[in-house]
């Protein structure tokens, strides 16, 4: 089980979000640009500082007296655009993630998941940005997460790409629970049936929306609807 | 003339890599956001690009001299003054050359800007742990030019050693000022010898570190050269 209850300030957004998750399988969070989906995702990892509680599986990672450091939290994150290091191998990133891993993951299971095995001796930057996107998340893996936090982690590939890695998600998915956050909800619809909505900082109160068996136009619409455009 | 060629190398590769040290943690905190104070402690940090190095040295020279305040820290420990000595030009060039250190680290350090050091928190990397294993690597050409700047820097001094240094044969005389004092006596032979051997050197050093760093960059990247 995940709950979380934030709010604060942050520039111009004033966030105030409380809901629970479970403990297993994705949930999707979608909202517009400025909604504060990032905000929200960078606050449940602590590289932000809102006040509130986050609780993953029964272990509290912030609440009114305490506030877990990043690196304590079992807390996996892929970001929006591709960020593996550049001064080491797909290999080295691999390597990174395991040496501090908090609990024993299997690595070479995790490499054969995602297919990357072919991979490992490369440099990043002769990787594409669907490898790149596989790596990050056999990475974050590998760190042995209680909970992987995901923003919009197909953003900066092309159409190709994101049809090639929504599987190797839905796989990870199956593995660790995740919270991925994203404006599109095509994309959303092939992942999950699990869907919160943020607009201006506030989830909208709409139960979740399933969005299977419906048409594109159907999906499109009720996003737009949710969306508030 | 061996004396001062040996006495100028020994200052350069005391200095280098001390400064490297003293300046990493202020290019580290310079470079993180934050307030005024951080554009003030920059500017003092920048001076002695703009002040001519006599003003350095003579301050310095009043400031290692006997009777000055650090002295009086010093004294305790036996030293009276530390004008005219090699650990006074060692600290006359850690001061004259600080900026020559500090930027181009500072400069590596804001283009890496500060996801590797979120992405590392995130897979369970302290601050410390993340600062080592990901951002020093991160800056290595920031700190190879640092390298190459103080070191080159550090060889072609001349005002401030002059001033603090008072070329003394052996301890303090190092080539700048001994290729001056050969062209004082007109002796060009002496002076055409070190100046050819400097620039020799200087071109030698320069592209031994611009392969190191190749083959280094290659090879973490995973690329067999």
């Amino acid at each position: 089980m995940i709950r979380i209850a934030l709010n604060g300030r942050v520039g111009d957004l004033d966030l105030d979000v409380a809901f629970n998750a479970p403990g297993e399988g994705i949930t999707a969070i979608m909202g517009r640009s400025g909604s504060g989906k990032t905000t929200l995702l960078r606050a449940m990892a602590g590289l932000d500082r809102l006040t509130g509680e986050v609780t993953v599986s029964g272990r509290v990672w912030q609440d009114a007296t305490r506030f877990e450091l990043v690196h304590k939290r079992g807390v996996g994150y892929v970001f929006q655009e591709p960020s593996l290091f550049t001064h080491l191998s797909v290999q080295g990133n691999l390597d990174f993630a395991v040496k501090r891993a908090t609990k024993a993951v299997d690595r070479a299971e995790i490499i054969d998941l995602l297919k990357i095995a072919p991979l490992l001796p490369r440099a990043v930057s002769k990787l594409s940005g669907g490898e790149r996107q596989r790596v990050s998340l056999a990475r974050a893996l590998l760190s042995g997460p209680e909970l992987l936090l995901m923003d919009e982690p197909l953003s900066s590939l092309d159409q190709t790409a994101r049809q090639e890695i929504l599987p190797f998600i839905r796989v990870v998915g199956a593995r660790v629970p995740v919270i991925y956050v994203s404006h599109d909800p095509l994309e959303v619809s092939r992942l999950t049936e699990r869907v919160l909505y943020l607009s201006e900082g506030r989830l909208s109160e709409r139960p979740a929306v399933s969005l299977e068996g419906l048409s594109q136009a159907e999906i499109e619409a009720l996003a737009r609807q949710a969306l508030g455009g | 003339m061996i004396e001062a060629i040996w006495i100028t190398l020994l200052l350069a590769a005391v200095t280098t890599p001390v400064l490297l040290i003293i300046a990493t943690p202020i290019a580290w905190w310079l470079a993180q956001k934050g307030s005024w104070i951080k554009d003030v402690v920059a500017a003092v940090v920048a001076l002695p690009i703009v002040l001519p190095p006599t003003v350095l040295g003579f301050y310095l020279l009043v400031a290692l001299g006997p009777n000055s305040p650090l002295m009086a820290v010093l004294q305790p420990f036996g030293v009276r003054t530390l004008a005219f000595t090699f650990t006074g030009l060692v600290i006359g060039s850690l001061v004259y050359s600080l900026p020559f250190a500090v930027q181009p680290i500072r400069n590596a350090f804001e283009a890496m800007g500060s996801r590797p050091m979120e992405v590392a928190a995130t897979l369970r990397a302290s601050k410390w742990d993340a600062f080592i294993s990901v951002a020093l690597p991160q800056a290595r050409r920031g700190f190879l030019t640092a390298a190459i700047l103080v070191f080159a820097h550090t060889i072609g001094e001349f005002g401030v050693v002059l001033m603090i240094g008072g070329s003394i044969p052996g301890q303090t005389e190092v080539i700048s000022i001994r290729i001056y004092q050969a062209v004082e006596q007109l002796n060009w032979a002496e002076a055409h010898l070190i100046s050819g051997g400097l620039m020799a050197f200087s071109f030698v050093v320069l592209m031994t570190m611009l392969i190191i760093d190749r083959r280094f960059s290659a090879r973490t990247a995973g690329i067999r050269p």
